[in-house]
């Protein structure tokens, strides 16, 4: 009797075991968000949106940067489309993450269904951060589900007590994810085109943030800096 | 407010599955290949710099840079992970509290 419950299956276990640096840095990533989405739910509570309406962004939305950018525009006096807009043209950039996600992850189609809401910043940067395909894959996955956890789990608790808790820039908390993605990168930005890319998006953003609408920089930053790079490329191995 | 709510999630969504649906044979492309390896990095150094540096539509040093910074100097020491995350915020949140 005793041998027949030994499953499941080394191999199985093999699959959903996390190597132990992996599962911290994950937890690294997504702790700092989940506590980051405690004030997601206060500002939008505070701004005008239900408990129900703050959970359901948080669920369905699952992207911070656009759920902040909805909530941020509605505060300051914008109209309900172009706030949506907005988020929306935030949101496209987890489009491009799926250029590369989609080769690692290898997925059957439905899963894609499943696996495209854990598509974010931190499951990208993880994702993509890990030299061994098997290890990305994990990452992925990991990232996605225990940031979706954490950042739902902090919003119900920002949305209903918010008013409670001090804000986040106090506890430093608004330098977490740059500071994540920066160790994340670093080690990949090697090669001459990378680094290129990687300055001219700083500098593209940095250029447009005063004179656009809040979405456009990151976007268009990202485009004109995939573009040179490319460029780079292609100059290099014509000659 | 729920119909922002509800458009503006499925609209989230459908990008992120857009990207998830591409079919191999575009992806097994040199070109498209390339511009996969360099969007994340395009797209992370982006938020990097837009998270630091801007509130809004403005620019501006402030706790958060000296976070970052801290985090670079951590980084080239080789520290770990959780250590340069931890790092930044401690860095920031004293900033934050001068």
């Amino acid at each position: 009797m005793e041998t027949t419950c030994e499953i499941p299956p080394a191999a199985v276990r093999a699959r959903l075991k996390l190597p132990a640096p992996l599962a911290r840095d994950v937890l690294g990533i997504a702790v700092p968000a989940g506590a980051f989405a405690l004030s997601f739910g206060a500002l939008s509570t505070s701004t005008g949106f239900t408990v129900a309406q703050t959970c359901a962004l948080s669920l369905l939305m699952f992207t911070g940067g656009s759920q902040f950018a909805l909530v941020s525009a509605i505060a300051s006096g914008s109209a309900a489309l172009p706030a949506t807009t907005v988020a929306v043209l935030l949101g496209s950039r987890n489009a491009l993450y799926g250029l590369r996600l989609t080769g690692l992850l290898r997925l059957s189609p439905l899963r894609r269904v499943f696996a495209a809401q854990l598509v974010i910043d931190e499951s990208a940067a993880m994702a993509t951060s890990q030299e061994d395909p098997e290890h990305g894959r994990m990452a992925f996955w990991a990232t996605g589900l225990a940031i979706f956890t954490l950042w739902n789990l902090g919003t119900l608790l920002g949305a209903l007590g918010g008013r409670l808790l001090p804000d986040p820039s106090t506890l430093g908390l608004d330098a977490a994810a740059p500071a994540a993605f920066l160790a994340l990168l670093a080690p990949r930005v090697k090669a001459r085109e990378t680094r290129v890319t990687a300055l001219v998006a700083v500098v593209v953003v940095l250029i447009l943030v005063p004179f656009t609408p809040i979405g456009v920089p990151v976007v268009v930053a990202a485009l004109v800096a995939v573009a040179t790079g490319m460029r780079m490329r292609a100059h290099v191995a014509g000659r | 407010m729920w119909p922002a709510v509800l458009l503006g999630s499925l609209c989230c969504y459908l990008l992120k599955l857009a990207g998830m649906l591409i079919p191999q044979r575009v992806l097994d492309s040199a070109r498209v290949q390339r511009l996969a390896a360099l969007a994340p990095v395009a797209l992370l150094t982006a938020l990097i710099a837009m998270q630091t540096f801007s509130t809004g539509r403005h620019l501006g040093l402030d706790g958060r840079a000296g976070g970052l910074c801290a985090a670079a100097v951590l980084i080239l020491l080789r520290a770990p992970f959780l250590l340069v995350v931890a790092g930044a915020v401690a860095t920031s949140a004293l900033l934050h509290l001068a």
